[in-house]
């Protein structure tokens, strides 16, 4: 078939050009039966692109536990996963990234991320009730973080406030490797009522298809393309990829959304994301079996002479395709009005299983649906991989190399003033973060962020975790940690984990080393996921982030980040993570260990790049977080907080701080020093009791697997150490608060 | 008491204004729909939250013309009770019926945290029931949140003890530091000259309920609550 309309000549080197390569272009011929046009090679590129059909990665995330005792959405089969958290409520969870966007226009970049992530939610019926960012960043230092970091921030603030989302946790994490490309992760999580979720997917011939929301433009055009290619300096000529967001179209489309999910004029719903009508049209139809012709000329367009793969590959946002039961047009259209939203109805559901697109009449594209997609024709492919060299070389280091810094108090400003550690008041507090209001970690801190599901005994419990400092130096361990570090922020605050969503960050997967990073990483993320029960219920994988720039290519360190959910089924288990009152006894569940390696501590004070990953031992840490639940459960502790980024020190202070309450606490003479308050063998919870309840503790403790010692007891204004004070409570905390202001805000 | 509260596209502290009204106060609530021209007989008129039409313009400058406003201005100027939190002070402003303006904050970010709060006077509905110089912790979330009036109508609203709340420290004591948006005088809420229209920046809605852990904000929906019922008596 060739249209008429003037279009390039389909060659192989116009194919490779949309980044398709030869054994793709002949496959597109095999299937059609012919040469494409340029509208449809268009359609390929894109559904074939690795951010639509994640054929370099897939196969190994088949491997992923999926099953699990509350899943009522698989992996793969919604727009995101669906959890049941009882009370007949769903609640549905994802995680997306936003890099290569960000990387180019910061603002729009991450605004877009917002608005991307949350419309997958709510395409499934279920309102957004808070989001989470998980942000990577190179040194803050420079000019060019300064400004990604500016922009990052008001673009997530910005849409996220005016959509009326919370912003309920997230992470930030500033490394060298990250100064090209930075990461941003957005997530949400929507609750829904049992019986009205919405499928993507499309049946029933006759029934009438609708777009709705925004209007077409000429933004993000092969913005799925752009995706899947590495960042060069020529990067910014791709700006027209990226796309342009408003939030108030997207707060209107949700609520019109949400109001024609509960009735049942609808058989399903998909928003418009990558790839745009092209991947709503192919996707839904090949859910359902069936075909459709859309009419590409009655899309409301907002820019005019768009050719049809311009419309068809627009990523325009806050966009939604409905597939209506015929006959019930109508009251889907008065909802919209209503919201003053487009409504138009491009086109029906036909049984040949193809896509048809017209143009004034004229076909430009006709493709098997089924042929497009993950799952049904887009190629899968098994790549090499190969231990990169670093790996063997990080085994070479010994802490008996590293000799002791003789002022431990300047370690520790160190680590309280570095931007990864700090407090992340400057970003968090242009984020809305109580709209809503069911963020009940406002008042009450806590590892994880607890939501509210109002008019129940539950609350859900959210979090974002990766150190891909430990991923880079073991991915199948470092992604273990992940995992773990997840779970155990989820189970200090009182939840019990439920499911994770991931967003899988690395470099360029025609890399060996990187693809190794990858494998490795699915590994550990299986094992521990089979480990804490915790199923995979989807999420987004980012290859290409990585630089070349003069020829040398630097790939970000592997960064899966696991956003975990879990669910507290009683609100009174909600733990927080400050100390209460002077005389309760501190006490660490887990045990001190005279490791430094890969902590924050050897990295950036001892500047020693390459090490293995810090200790840990799935068994040891799950037994330590049934331990933990346990004391929660049995109403035990006053407080509990994980030992992470920075060490037991740390821990000790964020304890400490938001109370002005000291603590005064001895060392384990049989460790090192420097390893007991600085490294970050995993594992380990610092917890509070009060002295009427440390008989039940101590015989808890004693019947249980995991090994727990005597720290100290909350105490006067200071932190103490072995009779050595490393500062009054209040001058660390306006060091540690202000670390990230004075940087951004000096000129 | 029958309260409206008003929905315009954009508004997104409707909610949650909602819960506290219905499932804590326990108080009859119906919604508003901005194009409506009928109040339903409410008792009082409250204007949530939000980004109403996005405030592409100006904030609240477009909420203003929604059909239900003529409504609304009606029933103010006949006395009746408005009161408008965040965004709803903001249109509250701009349709003329609370003196001055909010511009953006003098740090040019949007700000979301705890801050706190005290009357300034115990002469109106919001503040009568409050212990005097009782401090409020009530969060902010706003990008312009910066109260700004001329020199005449500053005389004013200090003459006529118009201004109801002021940002201060945690003891009570005004300051440059506790201001957060840099708002003239510390002023963080106002009412009218006839003491029936009502607006504050810092949303009470947003801490009113036990299990998020802050229930100041709740004093002052008592102290509504309180006064209505008495002055309908």
């Amino acid at each position: 078939m060739k249209s008429s309309i003037s279009e390039p000549e389909v060659t192989l080197e116009i194919a490779q050009k949309l980044g398709l390569i030869p054994e793709e272009f002949e496959k597109i011929k095999e299937i059609l039966g012919r040469t494409p046009n340029y509208t449809e090679l268009s359609v390929y590129s894109v559904m074939w692109s690795e951010h639509c059909s994640y054929k370099n990665s897939i196969m190994w995330l088949k491997t992923l536990p999926k099953d699990g005792p509350h899943m009522l959405a698989k992996a793969g089969e919604e727009n995101a996963g669906l959890v049941d958290i009882g009370d007949g409520i769903g609640c549905c969870f994802k995680i997306e990234s936003h890099n290569h966007p960000s990387a180019l226009e910061p603002y729009q970049g991450a605004a877009t991320g917002v608005g991307g992530i949350n419309r997958d939610i709510f395409t499934m019926g279920a309102r957004p009730i808070a989001q989470l960012n998980s942000l990577r960043f190179g040194n803050i230092e420079t000019d060019r973080t300064k400004w990604l970091l500016k922009g990052v921030v008001k673009g997530i603030g910005d849409y996220g406030n005016a959509f009326g989302v919370p912003v309920v946790g997230g992470e930030i994490y500033f490394d060298d490797c990250y100064n090209t490309n930075p990461l941003v992760n957005a997530m949400s999580a929507g609750i829904v009522k049992e019986g009205n979720t919405v499928s993507a997917t499309s049946y029933g011939v006759g029934n009438p298809v609708f777009i709705v929301g925004s209007s077409t433009g000429k933004d993000g055009i092969h913005g799925a393309t752009f995706a899947s290619e590495d960042i060069t300096e020529s990067s910014a000529d791709k700006i027209p990829a990226v796309q342009v967001g408003d939030p108030f179209q997207e707060k209107l489309l949700l609520e019109a959304s949400l109001e024609v999910a509960k009735t049942s004029t609808i058989i399903g719903m998909q928003d418009m994301g990558a790839a745009g009508i092209t991947c709503s049209t192919s996707e839904m139809s090949a859910k359902g079996e069936h075909g459709m012709i859309i009419h590409l000329d009655k899309v409301p367009l907002r820019q005019q002479n768009m050719l049809p793969f311009e419309i068809l590959l627009s990523e325009s946002q806050e966009r939604m395709l409905i597939v209506v039961k015929k006959g019930r047009e109508s009251e889907v259209q008065k909802i919209f009005d209503k919201w003053d939203l487009n409504c138009v109805q491009i086109g029906e559901v036909t049984d040949d299983k193809r896509l048809k697109y017209y143009m004034n009449g004229q076909l430009v594209a006709d493709v098997p649906a089924e042929s497009l997609v993950l799952g049904g024709g887009a190629p899968i492919y098994k790549r090499e991989y190969k231990e990169p060299d670093y790996f063997a070389k990080s085994k070479d280091f010994s802490i008996d190399n590293i000799k002791q810094p003789t002022n431990l108090k300047e370690v520790f400003n160190h680590l309280i003033s570095h931007p990864s550690i700090c407090s992340k008041k400057w970003v968090i507090e242009q984020y809305d973060s109580m709209v809503g209001t069911k963020n009940m970690s406002t008042n009450k801190p806590s590892d994880a962020a607890v939501v509210n599901i109002k008019g129940t005994n539950k609350a859900i419990v959210l979090t974002t975790d990766c150190n891909s400092r430990y991923v880079h130096a073991n991915p199948e361990i470092g992604c273990e940690i992940a995992v773990a570090e997840a779970a155990r922020n989820i189970v200090c605050s009182g939840g019990e984990p439920s499911a994770i969503t991931n967003c899988l960050n690395f470099g360029n997967p025609y890399s060996p080393e990187v693809y190794w990073q990858f494998v490795g990483s699915i590994k550990g993320m299986g094992n521990a996921c089979r480990k804490f029960n915790t199923p995979v219920t989807g999420g987004n994988v980012s290859f290409y982030n990585q630089t070349s720039i003069d020829g040398k290519v630097e790939p970000v360190f592997p960064t899966p980040v696991i956003g975990m959910l879990g669910v507290m089924p009683d609100k009174k288990t909600q733990t927080t993570l400050n100390f209460k009152k002077e005389g309760d006894i501190i006490y660490l569940i887990g045990k001190s260990k005279n490791d430094i390696s890969c902590s924050e501590y050897l990295y950036s004070y001892h500047k020693v790049k390459l090490s293995p990953p810090p200790c840990f031992d799935l068994n040891e840490e799950f037994e330590m977080q049934e331990t933990i639940k346990h004391l929660i459960f049995s109403n035990i502790i006053s407080s509990a907080h994980d030992v992470s980024d920075g060490g037991l020190l740390v821990a000790l202070f964020e304890s400490a701080m938001y109370n002005g309450l000291g603590a005064n606490i001895s060392s384990d003479d049989s460790i090192r020093k420097d390893a007991f308050l600085f490294g970050e063998s995993q594992s380990r919870v610092i917890v509070s009791v009060s002295p009427e309840m440390q008989d039940d503790f101590i015989e808890i403790l004693a019947t249980s697997e995991t090994e727990f010692s005597l720290l100290g007891e909350v105490n006067g204004e200071e932190i103490i150490v072995d009779g050595e004070s490393f500062g009054k409570i209040n001058d660390i905390k306006n060091i540690y608060d202000n670390v990230i202001s004075k940087i951004m805000e000096k000129n | 008491m029958k309260f409206g509260v008003v929905i315009f596209p954009g508004s997104n502290c409707d909610h949650d204004m909602i819960y506290v009204l219905k499932n804590i106060m326990k108080q009859e609530v119906v919604k508003l729909w901005h194009k409506d021209t009928d109040l339903q007989n409410v008792d009082f008129v409250i204007l949530p939250g939000g980004f109403s039409f996005g405030d592409y313009l100006r904030s609240g400058a477009i909420a203003r013309f929604s059909p239900i406003m003529i409504e609304v201005i009606e029933f103010a100027k006949k006395g009746g009770y408005v009161f408008g939190v965040c965004n709803g002070f903001q249109i509250l402003c701009e349709a003329g019926l609370l003196p001055g303006a909010l511009l953006h904050n003098n740090n040019q970010k949007f700000i979301c945290k705890n801050i706190y709060i005290k009357s300034e006077t115990n002469n109106s509905i919001l503040t009568s029931s409050l212990e005097k110089d009782k401090v409020l912790k009530i969060p902010i979330a706003h990008g312009e949140g910066r109260y700004f009036a001329d020199e005449k109508t500053m005389n004013d609203l200090l003459s006529n003890e118009q201004i109801l709340f002021s940002y201060c420290n945690e003891k009570g004591e005004k300051d440059l530091i506790s201001n957060p948006n840099g708002s003239i005088n510390n002023i963080a809420g106002i009412c009218n000259s006839t003491r029936n229209v009502f607006g504050m920046m810092p949303h009470p809605e947003r801490a009113a309920d036990e299990e998020i852990g802050n229930i100041d904000g709740k004093l002052i929906f008592q102290s509504i609550l309180q006064n209505c019922l008495q002055n309908k008596m």
